[in-house]
């Protein structure tokens, strides 16, 4: 007891021992985060905490939209209005043919005796910010649990599927997009009906169709749309479009590039769908049907 | 005599209110949260990072590793990146903060900046390495550019957060 120092030297561990201590907590957190996926609650609490700060910080943006919103000329509006009714017209007689199509083909359906299909539920979401992890494609949407939204869901806009939700908030929810790195896509040519898989680059306006056989049947502006195979994405969304086909005879693969049909980056607004579909069980032994879900490879 | 002059960290300051301290870390964390993207996004530094190096390098006694360590989960899930990505870059920059604070306020501001670029580019160094890891690719060298920007704002941040503590000019010795 004698040769404590006085309290006032008193300072505890030394900055390397704290550093030390952080850094493992870090590391414990990280591999448990990136390997095992074990922490989804401390997330949930900690974005709880966050959402009042967030909400605060999207504040500004919000107000000088609305402002800017209020500001528009009588001639911009009448002319939009214009425009809109236009489109309405146009596509009236499309929408009156669907319902008749809808019709016929719920009535062969059921000559048929197949499964009907299932109608599709969307809510509108508002795009609070695009995620600033440069290292990934994702955007946070203010749509979360509290108002029905669930991990998995397909996310799409006006012209094609633009991602999945892959985190739940009780307010928010993160989307992956189909552009992120590893982002799977199971699509069909719908020229021709090819089934292949979509993948992401990490790239804005790129993705890539991976193990295409050289001699597969892909042109430039072929359209792909998602084949449903899967079970999270309903059948028939349309998702990008074929840019460029590579035939390298020294690969195994073609090399096919194809640029997204959704403004995959650039919405305030995107629908969440819900298709509650009841898959039958995959088959034991054989290999399992491609999952659009991100893959956590190394870590 | 220019040796005479009292360089910003010669002068004698009153003590930082903690209350300062939180203020100014909440609004590095908003300044962070703002929905931006694109280019601003791009070039908009760590806010939290450089205002975490300044107390750090300033108040080496009041701030310590906890606030780094909670500010990096902070951001973590604000950023929906990997937990602990900013926690760990945040710790190492707070220690590197703490153990060269003499070494750093013995430069004037200008010089400073010199010694504030290199850690905020380790900042990003660390959640690069993590990001490559876990199986991420390089996001190309405008990653980084946010540091630069950081290290560019840190004279102005050094004015501006020192102020509430200089002394008031006393009526007696007007």
């Amino acid at each position: 007891m004698e040769h404590q120092p006085p309290p006032f030297f008193k300072t505890g561990p030394t900055p390397l021992a704290r550093l030390l201590i952080c850094s493992v907590l870090s590391l414990l957190v990280l591999i448990a985060d990136a390997r095992f996926n074990l922490l989804p609650v401390l997330r949930q609490v900690v974005s709880v905490v966050l959402y009042p700060l967030q909400r605060i910080a999207a504040a500004p943006a919000g107000i000088a939209q609305r402002a800017g919103e209020f500001f528009v000329t009588h001639a911009s509006l009448r002319g939009e209005n214009a425009r809109l009714l236009h489109e309405r017209i146009e596509r009236a007689a499309a929408l009156q043919q669907l319902q008749a199509l809808q019709a016929e083909n719920a009535q062969l359906r059921e000559l048929l005796a197949t499964r009907q299909r299932v109608a599709v539920k969307s809510q509108l979401a508002e795009v609070a910010y695009s995620a600033r992890d440069p290292f990934s494609r994702r955007i946070v949407v203010d749509r979360g649990s509290q108002h029905g939204v669930q991990s998995g869901q397909p996310v799409i806009d006006h012209t094609g599927v633009v991602g999945q939700v892959t985190r739940v908030y009780p307010w928010a929810a993160e989307v992956t997009l189909i552009t992120d790195k590893d982002h799977l896509v199971p699509v069909l040519n719908l020229r021709n009906g090819l089934r292949a898989v979509l993948a992401g680059t990490g790239d804005d306006g790129t993705l890539e169709l991976r193990f295409v056989p050289l001699n597969a049947d892909f042109q430039n502006g072929d359209r792909l749309v998602t084949s449903g195979i899967d079970g999270v994405y309903p059948r028939g969304l349309p998702v990008a479009e074929v840019m460029n086909v590579e035939r390298n005879a020294a690969f195994l693969f073609a090399r096919i590039t194809c640029k997204p049909l959704g403004g995959v980056n650039r919405n305030a607004h995107v629908l969440i769908v819900s298709a509650e579909r009841q898959l039958p069980a995959p088959p034991p032994e054989e290999e399992k049907p491609v999952r659009p879900k991100r893959s956590r490879k190394g870590g | 005599m220019i040796y005479a002059r009292p360089t910003p960290s010669q002068e004698i300051l009153l003590p930082v209110k903690p209350a300062f301290m939180v203020a100014t870390l909440l609004a590095a964390l908003l300044m962070n949260l703002l929905p931006l993207s694109g280019w601003w996004l791009a070039a908009r530094p760590d806010f939290v990072a450089l205002i975490l190096l300044f107390w750090c390098i300033e108040q080496p006694r009041r701030i310590g590793f906890v606030a780094a360590w909670l500010l990096g989960l902070l951001m973590d899930v604000a950023d929906a990146s990997l937990l602990g990505q900013h926690a760990l870059a945040y710790s190492i920059l707070a220690y590197a903060g703490i153990v060269l604070h003499r070494r750093v306020q013995r430069f004037s501001v200008t010089p400073q900046v010199l010694h504030v670029i290199p850690l905020l580019l380790l900042n990003d160094a660390i959640v690069l390495v993590v990001r490559l890891l876990a199986g991420g690719d390089f996001p190309g060298y405008p990653y980084f550019a946010g540091s630069i920007v950081g290290g560019v704002l840190w004279p102005v941040l050094a004015i501006v957060l020192k102020l509430p503590q200089r002394p008031k000019p006393d009526p007696d010795h007007a």
